[in-house]
């Protein structure tokens, strides 16, 4: 790791002769850092702001608790800023703020219909929320410290992967594993479901994934039999596929969980096809999850169920069926009311949606916000992944690579699975917006995204071509 | 590698702009269906948030909204609720509204199209949106004498000016006072409604406009009109005149109401029998006329079609397959024949105004807060039923009928009464529906009147129309007359 042990030591400018690139760099301002400060004062300012407007919309009064609460968030972002201008000091200046400003938004919207079931104090979500997104900037903040050059993770790959089923399959294990609205992806203590270890292992998975491609990807691309246009892998070389495709289906079938198997499917196929270079790799696990799918659509009740109540949603009968449309229609309710412009913070009614601070928190947003906000949202989403995607174009280690562009492309599908379910894109299935729905276990994930995120796009900056 | 990146990134750019056209589809384009849905009630709620405007029966309001501390900002009451309840419905916190705040919700709550620069106006200048004042046509004198006529009976009466449509009053017995139904508890709602629900004498329900009932022999209006309107019939046209009549095809038996023949001899004209309100007669001219006929006529006067005033009004029924023993059986009446009292009121009506039916309506005008008319409602006629000389011809059978006919019971001293009693078979051991339907002055009629009185008024079989449904129909109109 040449490069960043000498990143750590500059502190003070040694007393070296001009002329080496290094000591000049020490004597840049900060652009980057700067910028990045002045987005996130930004972004903590919007949040504040946000907060107070959703009281003034529904108390009619200013509350001074959550506030506080938020600014002693705000100081742990700043804090985790600090650490970046020691440790990570060329990483992307737009990752942090953007994170902070989709995880406010989401506590206001939280804390908004907490007022609406009149919920205080830590019987109160917004408050939970708060607590875990603490929590989960302590986390980032200790992999931005912990992980100094991405390369370490490489050696772990099949830890990883170990670790990632592991997580997976967790719930499973009986008086461990919960289930919470039908789908067995909960693990807890007790009585309390606390915990979604689905939401870590993605990112384990991804790590597993970038690892072994950069490994095995030339006997994954290099042979196989032509068929028209199109070059198939051997049999021999569906292995993986076939693994991941039985873990999705796993997923489907014992948690329940439509969206995680999609996410995990997705995930891997799309890394394969970076790494592989194969469109017949798409293809053949499109075709295998399309059949899964199908064949749980017509044998698994709770699947149909889903189905149909993507395709004849207003269906009266569907409307009212024992887990049907309701809620998805109401959401549409809810976001009809927002209309263009929204009916302003406080102003709605996003609680008469069921779950409307999880899994239909955009759908609160829509309905508060309007098109406006979600366009604002989803402009959002969009840039944190593009510059995900960044990394992807500017890096030069093909690990790294991979991991960054798996890493953000887990956050695009997510928002694209329950974003597109709550308007009908696709069937409906449970799944946390990244960064916005109230849970721990997501927030905990998504920011140790952001970590890994800010890490390899400092590491892609700083040694432009260094690593091979 | 960056070659598939590429690709990768436009996938991800083409899942957002599905996501960015599916939340405009849903938040632009279906949002005014989605709004409009029944079972949002985000729009219902809004409805209450606003100021509704009030409701009136001669420039006095029967629903208003008034100020309320609470977080619907305003309380909807209704006054005289009962006598008012079958008109303005009520609208709940929890449910769906009724009456005339529903079929009217959108201009009470100022939600309207017409209404929209209103709003907008509203919205700009930061006042709070008001609703439009609805103004019906409910004369408060006639309502009240109908209400105090009907007294404890179950049932509805029904009066509307033939030459308009307009409807004087509507009043449905037992009712309810929707005021319990509007209080800001959701609990107390719901408990209130469950106990209208579950009463026996289903209050909730307008029986005006809500309740099918077979209508026995003031259905021989509607007969008698087809087969004159076919020009095969005079009133003078003559039936065999037996005791008993078998139905044809069948083992069973028609009797006249009272048994034995029609007034006598071997004979009997239309005229008689309708006067005498005989069956066998009317059973016989059924059969020779139809049901084709019979039909075609009910459907003129408004049977088997949606109609609204803008209260939706259920479908009155002329079945639409029938062999002739149904046949016979429902040129009086009976079988499946079923109407409101609004149909029969409508049967009255278009022969009182001379064979022309017009459209019934309860609201005469709409007007937005700044006093600027929305929608005024002109006369309208419905459908030309008759001839006015077959009206004629029915008015005159018909006040024979009331002057020394079956009817006998609606005679007003020095006022020409036309009119026809009903006495309606439901199911077996079941309690008789007894009607009345007519209208006064008979030479230039003012007020047509359909009175039901179901559950036999509380003499199950014994009761008849003409002992319990006409003197209530006398009392209104002497009341209306007399004024």
């Amino acid at each position: 790791m040449p490069a960043s042990s000498n990143r750590s030591t500059t502190t003070d400018a040694p007393e070296r002769p001009l002329g080496t690139g290094r000591v000049r760099r020490l004597h840049l301002p900060q652009k980057l850092r700067n910028l990045e400060l002045f987005l996130l004062l930004l972004a903590c300012g919007i949040n504040a702001a946000t907060v107070v407007l959703v009281q003034l919309g529904a108390l009619g009064r200013i509350d001074t608790t959550l506030v506080l609460l938020g600014a002693g968030l705000s100081v742990l972002v700043l804090a985790l800023h600090v650490v970046l201008r020691v440790v990570a000091r060329e990483a992307d200046p737009f990752i942090l703020p953007i994170a902070t400003l989709l995880n406010g938004l989401g506590i206001a919207m939280i804390y908004r219909i907490d007022l609406a079931n009149e919920e205080y104090g830590w019987a109160s979500a917004s408050v939970r929320q708060t607590a875990w997104s603490a929590l989960a900037i302590g986390c980032a903040i200790a992999v931005i410290l912990i992980i100094r050059n991405h390369r370490v993770l490489f050696r772990y790959t099949y830890v990883a992967g170990f670790v990632g089923v592991a997580l997976l399959l967790l719930p499973l294990v009986p008086g461990l594993g919960r289930e919470v609205s039908g789908a067995r992806v909960w693990i807890g203590v007790g009585s309390f479901a606390t915990f979604q270890p689905g939401e870590i292992a993605k990112i384990a998975l991804a790590v597993f994934f970038a690892g072994y491609l950069v490994r095995n990807r030339d006997s994954l691309s290099m042979v196989g039999k032509k068929i028209l246009w199109m070059r198939f892998p051997r049999l021999r070389d569906l292995g993986p596929i076939l693994v991941v495709w039985a873990l999705s289906m796993s997923v489907i079938i014992f948690q329940r969980d439509l969206g995680t198997a999609l996410l995990y499917f997705g995930l891997f196929l799309v890394m394969l096809y970076l790494a592989t270079g194969r469109l017949s790799w798409v293809l053949l696990g499109m075709s295998l999850f399309l059949g899964g799918a199908l064949i749980a659509s017509q044998t698994l009740d709770y699947v149909n169920g889903r189905f149909q109540n993507w395709l004849d949603a207003l269906n009266p009968d569907v409307y009212g069926a024992d887990g049907g449309s309701y809620q998805l229609v109401q959401g549409l309710f809810g976001l009809a009311k927002g209309g263009l412009i929204g009916t302003g913070l406080g102003q709605g009614r996003p609680e008469i949606t069921p779950v409307p601070q999880s899994d239909y928190i955009i759908a609160s947003l829509g309905e508060e916000l309007g098109l406006a906000g979600i366009f604002a949202i989803l402009a959002l989403y969009l840039l944190l992944v593009a510059r995900g995607f960044r990394i992807g174009f500017a890096g030069n280690d093909d690990f790294g690579k991979l991991l960054g562009v798996g890493l953000s492309f887990v956050i695009a599908l997510q928002c694209f699975i329950v974003i597109g379910g709550v308007t009908r894109v696709i069937p409906l299935t449970g799944l946390t917006t990244p960064f916005l729905a109230a849970g721990g276990s997501s927030l905990i994930a998504n920011w140790i995204i952001v970590a890994v995120l800010l890490r390899l796009s400092d590491t892609v900056r700083n040694q432009p071509r260094l690593v091979v | 590698m960056n070659r598939e990146l590429k690709r990768v990134s436009i996938v991800v750019l083409l899942m957002f702009v599905a996501l960015l056209a599916s939340t405009t589809i849903v938040q632009v384009f279906q949002a005014d269906s989605l709004s409009a849905d029944a079972r949002n009630t985000r729009t219902l709620y809004d409805s209450y948030s606003v100021e509704r405007g009030p409701i009136l029966v001669a420039g006095e309001p029967i629903a208003l909204s008034v100020p309320a501390d609470d977080e619907y900002k305003f309380q909807r009451t209704y006054s005289n609720g009962p006598l008012y309840a079958p008109i303005t419905g009520f609208i709940p916190l929890n449910g769906a509204p009724t009456g005339l705040e529903h079929a009217l919700n959108r201009e009470l709550s100022g939600t309207s199209d017409a209404q929209f620069f209103d709003k907008m106006n509203a919205l700009i200048t930061g006042q709070n949106p008001t609703g439009a004042t609805v103004e019906v046509t409910i004369d408060p004198a006639a309502q009240q004498a109908a209400w105090d006529a009907l007294g404890d009976l179950t049932g509805s009466v029904v009066v509307s000016e033939p030459a308009t449509g307009r409807i004087l009053a509507m009043v449905s017995k037992p009712s309810y006072d929707p005021n319990l139904l509007t209080v800001h508890d959701n609990q107390q709602v719901t408990d209130s409604y469950q106990s209208l629900l579950n009463d026996e004498g289903d209050p909730l329900i307008n029986r005006g406009i809500g309740a099918l009932n077979p209508p026995g022999s003031v259905f021989k209006l509607v007969v008698v009109t087809a087969a004159l309107e076919s020009g095969k019939f005079t009133p003078e046209s003559t039936f065999p005149n037996p005791a008993t009549f078998q139905l044809p095809g069948s083992s069973a038996v028609v009797i006249n109401s009272g048994g034995g023949t029609c007034g006598g001899g071997d004979t009997v004209t239309i005229a008689t029998a309708l006067k005498q309100s005989c069956n066998i007669p009317l059973a016989e001219l059924g059969l020779q006329l139809g049901d084709d006929a019979i039909r075609e006529t009910a459907e003129k006067f408004g049977f088997n079609s949606d109609y609204s005033t803008p209260l939706d009004v259920s479908q009155s029924v002329y079945p639409t397959v029938l062999d002739d023993a149904q046949t016979a059986l429902s040129a009086f009446g009976q079988t499946d024949v079923r109407a409101t009292t609004l149909q029969m009121a409508m049967v009255s009506a278009a022969i009182a105004n001379g064979g022309q039916l017009m459209t019934p309506n309860l609201v005469d005008k709409v007007t937005a807060p700044n006093l600027s008319p929305i929608q005024v409602f002109e006369p309208e006629t419905m459908e030309r039923v008759m001839s006015p000389e077959t009206a004629a011809t029915l008015t005159q059978m018909m006040v024979n009928g009331v002057q020394d006919g079956a009817a006998s019971n609606a005679r007003i001293d020095g006022v020409n009464v036309a009119g026809k009693t009903g006495t309606a078979e439901n199911a077996e051991d079941e309690p008789y529906t007894l009607w009345f339907t007519g209208f006064a002055p008979a030479e230039d009629p003012k007020y047509a009147i359909t009175v039901l009185v179901e559950d036999g008024g509380g003499l199950g079989q014994t009761g008849y129309g003409n002992l319990l449904a006409a003197p209530i129909a006398k009392q209104v109109l002497e009341a209306v007359l007399n004024k």
